[in-house]
């Protein structure tokens, strides 16, 4: 298993990343020794064996429909990088990021 | 490509995705209130505005609202399912993955039986399943579309409103009924939640929403063609619109020779057109897993019977109950329930109007009168007791029908109840028996050729004689009393 | 090093004590502490904030409820170093990161707000990796910490400010999360006791996710009475974390003072151990051992033989996890934002963030989990990491079967010199060998301090697992040990560290 810079590319593009080529050579040698790594679970034969997804197994926990004290917009709005007219203000959106 | 002509050639295959918001009073992982309308930013705190650290937690009201929905869907409500993160990048998307249900939804296999035109058409329900809405954008600049704009301002007030996601299957052979069907099944859907009394369904203010993927396959063909994905179709007509065009539209690519483009596409309100949107080509990855900061829904049988047990009477049974306790036909039916009247009408009922002068106000009179106004039956600032009031009065011979339109008409205009407007408008029916005689007497002097004419035998000529009466009294004489009165002293 | 004279120099369990006896006010002890900061933390850098003003008004707010004769819990008045991971109202939170430099949230972490509660003093807030993800607190933003014991080394991680703080006398109780082995492993490595709690047994909520189904707030200290006490302080259930568990704490600090083994099951692991291991580490461990069966302990050899899997499949949870976790910090609410030039799309502004606010450790776990969760590759990674997580609980299982506890070696080596591991990850996600079985299964361990190995004279832990809320079986046995080796050793293993200078 191996994995290619451009895939490493592909996956940053995924996850935001704007990463530069020197940064993406780097990256790709090293997850493919770390991929080559934890590939190692598919040596376990775990055919029929459940997923585990949490620690403990917990179910059904839920909280009453009752209203709890929001921030003010000042606490909201406080750590934005911009805002205007009590809203978040953020760079132009392209219809097709998504 | 004419509609007609597209039907000549393909069959059409739909599927309808709607999002129906719950009207719980606080959002799906936090406690924050969720009114429709407030001030930007004041209904947020660290969980949907998702700042580090925080943590969801399920309302269990929208646990019960989706329960619901499954159940009036004839769902199977499943013993064991966990939420999952969609994961992909917005801005209006807090923590850049939304709290959804992948491959284990809550509800699966229902159906929801709609007429058109008469035949009936059973929609299957692929699944039901609850995640969280998203806070919305404000484009700035250019032409205040996301397309040229310079930048963008977000409230999250909607971000973590509980929205329950309805998809149905593939939904066949409607031949050339596809629009219709499309609309039908949004309305029934629309009725049924309503019913259910877990969201307010307006389709206006976006609680409920519908994507409508449409695609055709040439007829007596077996293979699908490729589909589309029209995006946010919120109202009715539009639902039937979107369909219409999109058959149109492919139909037109395929005579071509094209290829239908798997994509998604926006419909657009003003022109009834749909453009294309993002291309579907490169397939998203939403790199879906289960949600780790939730753990799994295990809803006990007993729970869900005890939920089944609170449904409402439903719509279909509701009307079919309606239609023979009213004695209505098919087309009367629907037009009561097209008109929106439905419960208006039942209301009415409940406050001691007979079916049929309940009926007779509220498709006629109200119905006229909120068309001028341009506004829903329902909004009209009348209550189904004021009109069971107004027909009190007319059965009890207070009134007659254009009194009682008076008084329709004061109630609306603000001036109290139907008793405030009759004693404030004077107008009683002129029943005072010695009143109304000398009345009598005087339109027969006034009028002697008439007069004449009905002593000579011409019956129908004490008509004129009625409209003096009611001229002279403005309406409020009981028109078949004065007719017997002016017939009995001109035939003495 | 025997511990500063004075305040600084004792235990929690001491401090509580002498406040308590109206011996020394909160102040005075705050006060010694704020002083051995200013004193050593220019060489140890184990703090990222401490506001000396905040720690005083805290500490005369608690004297002032003592005067009044208001009800004090155990700790009131006790000083505690508070992991930078946990959000707190009062104080920045960075998380060891770049994209949250200066960010004050508008609210306390449960953990917060129950230490605030029970009366402690919030000395400051810790160095860590960034977001966790690390063994060394190399990967922190703000620069390393060093290990008291040899200022070239690290302190583990990644609560290794939290570490540093409580082993270099700056704080006597220190607060952390294990992910991965993040609070077990800065301890070992520092010569003083971490407990991870059972998983939902302390409250995630206000703890910034790295992997949210392995995250766990839990103690660091210098005995394991002080661990116990700090332990029982915050943990219990929190209606805001669905995934905390909803029963009493387990005794811990009553199981901390009985420190008894006699007739105790012990389990060797038997694949924690031989090849890979630091010949002075296994030393200490194997003393150990012998030392819980003098004292009445039943040490039989347990094989779980799906621990060696414990780590590819953590390297493949943790990292999709927080590859989701992660994508938050994107400029648009919070944090640092690049780039916004009037020109560029949302999408390319939090592209230039991320790049530049992440350090290079965060960004191959996100890449990594990116990959691991990717439609195509979903069922061969994060799937089978799943099913591994199966086997693993069930070796658990099995094992607690015939064992009250399991132990092993917390570490497989010594700390190691800052520098030796950075660019090498595989050789770094080697630390964490011995933790992360617990992490995956949710269930409790602790590790204390069993003596110095013979090769670098550095601190090695003795690690101590206990079934899923049997969290008071590893105090009791950790104490056991605790008692014996000081006995044996004249005094706790700290005294033998070397002198800081500051």
């Amino acid at each position: 298993m191996s994995i290619t810079r451009d895939e490493v590319a592909h996956l940053a593009r995924l996850a935001r990343l704007a990463l530069d080529d020197a940064e993406l050579d780097h990256l790709a040698a090293q997850l493919d020794v770390i991929i080559s790594a934890v590939a190692r679970v598919q040596e376990v034969a775990a055919e029929d064996i459940p997923p585990t997804s949490h620690a403990l197994p917990l179910t059904n926990v839920f909280r009453p429909d009752e209203v709890r004290p929001c921030l003010t917009p000042r606490q909201a709005l406080a750590a934005a990088p911009a805002a205007e007219d009590q809203r978040f203000r953020v760079p132009r959106i392209l219809e097709e990021e998504s | 490509m004419a509609y007609e002509a597209a039907m000549a050639k393909y069959e059409p295959v739909l599927g309808i995705e709607a999002h129906v918001e719950l009207g719980t009073r606080t959002k799906m992982f936090c406690g924050c209130p969720t009114a429709f309308g407030a001030p930007p930013n004041t209904q947020v705190c660290p969980v949907c505005l998702g700042l580090p650290g925080s943590l969801p937690v399920t309302n269990k009201a929208a646990i019960e609202g989706i329960i619901k929905i499954g159940l009036a869907l004839n769902c199977t409500i499943v013993e064991w399912c966990r939420f999952a993160r969609k994961n992909y990048f917005y801005p209006d998307m807090p923590k850049n993955f939304q709290i959804s249900q992948y491959d284990e939804p809550l509800c699966v296999d229902g159906h929801l039986d709609i007429a058109v035109d008469g035949r009936t058409y059973r929609v299957e329900i692929e699944r039901v399943h609850m995640e969280e809405d998203t806070g919305k954008s404000m484009h700035v600049g250019g032409t205040g579309r996301i397309h040229g704009a310079s930048h963008s301002l977000v409230d999250y007030n909607r971000a973590g409103i509980p929205l329950v996601e309805i998809v149905t299957k593939p939904i066949v052979a409607t031949g050339d009924q596809a629009p219709q069907v499309a609309r039908a099944y949004v309305t029934e859907l629309r009725e049924l939640v309503r019913a259910l009394g877990v969201s307010d369904v307006r389709m206006e203010e976006g609680s409920l929403r519908c994507d409508v993927n449409v695609s055709l396959m040439p007829l007596g063909s077996a293979e699908w063609g490729t589909r589309t994905e029209t995006k946010n179709v919120n109202s009715l007509r539009s639902v039937e619109r979107a369909v219409r065009h999109e058959i149109e539209r492919q139909a037109a690519v395929l005579a071509g020779g094209g290829r239908v483009v798997q994509e998604t596409r926006h419909f657009h309100e003003d022109t009834g057109v749909t453009t294309s949107g993002r291309s579907k080509e490169e397939a998203q990855d939403y790199r879906y897993f289960p949600e780790p900061d939730l753990v799994p829904l295990a809803p006990e049988r007993e729970w869900v019977e005890r939920l089944r047990a609170t449904l409402p009477e439903l719509p279909a049974a509701r009307r079919a109950r309606v239609q023979a306790e009213w004695g209505l036909s098919d087309k009367e039916l629907r037009d009561v329930v097209n008109a929106d009247a439905l419960d208006l009408i039942e209301q009415t009922v409940a406050a001691g109007a007979d079916a049929a002068a309940a009926r007779k106000w509220w498709m006629n009179e109200l119905s006229r009168r909120a068309t001028e106004l341009g506004v829903e039956l329902a909004s009209l600032p009348i209550t189904p007791a004021a009109v069971a009031r107004v027909q009190e009065m007319v059965a009890a011979g207070e009134l007659n029908d254009k009194l009682a339109r008076q008084v329709f008409e004061g109630v609306l205009a603000g001036e109290g109840g139907p008793d405030e407007v009759v004693a404030a408008r004077g107008l009683k029916i002129v029943s005072d028996a010695g009143e109304l005689e000398a009345i009598v007497d005087q339109v027969i002097a006034d009028n002697a050729d008439a007069a004449d004419k009905v002593r000579g035998g011409k019956v129908a000529a004490a008509g004129a004689l009625v409209g003096a009466v009611m001229k002279a009294t403005r309406g409020q004489a009981d028109a078949a009393r004065a007719r017997q009165l002016i017939l009995d002293k001109l035939s003495s | 090093m025997s511990g500063p004279a004075g305040l600084a120099g004792r235990t929690a369990a001491e401090l509580a004590e002498l406040m308590q006896a109206g011996e020394v006010s909160a102040v005075e002890v705050a006060e010694a502490h704020l002083d051995r900061i200013a004193a050593v933390d220019g060489s140890v850098r184990a703090f990222l904030h401490v506001d000396r003003e905040l720690v005083l008004e805290q500490a005369r707010g608690v004297d002032a409820r003592r005067a009044a004769g208001e009800r004090l819990g155990p700790l009131a008045g006790v000083p505690v170093a508070h992991k930078d991971v946990f959000t707190t109202a009062d104080m920045p939170t960075t998380c060891g990161s770049k994209i949250l430099e200066g960010w004050r949230p508008p609210y306390d972490a449960t953990v917060t707000a129950r230490l605030r509660a029970a009366g402690m003093v919030i000395l400051g807030k810790t160095n860590m990796d960034e977001f966790a993800m690390g063994s060394s607190t190399e990967n922190s933003a703000y620069g390393p910490s060093h290990n008291p014991w040899d200022l070239e080394r690290v302190p583990g991680g990644s609560s290794g400010g939290s570490s540093a703080a409580v082993a270099a006398y700056e704080a006597p109780l220190s607060t952390g999360t294990d992910t991965g082995g993040s609070i077990r492993q800065p301890a070992a490595v520092t010569g003083i006791v971490g407990t991870k709690p059972t998983y939902g047994g302390s409250s995630r909520y206000g703890v910034i996710a790295f992997a949210s189904s392995l995250d766990t707030p839990g103690p660091l200290a210098r005995t394991v009475l002080d661990a116990a006490l700090l332990h029982e302080a915050f943990s219990g259930h929190d209606p805001c974390d669905s995934t905390s568990i909803d029963a009493p704490v387990p005794p811990v600090v009553e199981a901390a003072r009985r420190a008894d083994v006699a007739g105790l099951r012990v389990g060797v692991v038997k694949e924690l151990s031989g090849e890979g291991y630091q010949p002075g580490v296994l030393g200490r461990y194997r003393e150990a051992v012998d030392l819980l069966e003098s004292l009445g302990a039943k040490v039989v050899e347990i094989s779980c033989p799906h621990f060696a899997y414990a780590l590819p499949a953590y390297y493949l949870i943790a990292p999709s996890e927080c590859s989701s976790n992660l994508a938050r910090f994107d400029a648009m609410r919070y944090g640092l934002r690049v780039g916004d030039d009037g020109t560029r799309s949302a999408a390319e502004v939090m592209s230039l963030t991320r790049a530049a606010g992440f350090g290079p450790e965060v960004k191959r776990r996100i890449i990594l989990g990116t990959y691991a969760l990717s439609s195509g590759y979903y069922d061969a990674y994060y799937g089978k990491a799943q099913q591994v997580r199966t086997l693993i609980n069930r070796d658990f299982d099995a094992a607690f079967e015939q064992v009250d506890v399991l132990v092993s070696p917390t570490t497989p080596t010594t700390a190691f010199p800052i520098g030796e591991r950075i660019d090498d990850p595989m050789a770094m996600y080697l630390a964490d060998l011995c933790t992360i079985p617990s992490d995956l299964a949710g269930n409790a361990a602790i590790s204390v301090p069993c003596g110095l190995a013979d090769e670098d004279n550095l601190p090695v832990g003795l690690q101590i697992m206990a079934p899923v809320l049997a969290d008071d079986r590893v105090y009791r046995v950790g104490a056991a040990v605790e008692t014996a080796l000081h006995d044996r050793w004249g005094g706790p293993l700290l005294a033998s560290a070397p002198e800081l200078r500051g």
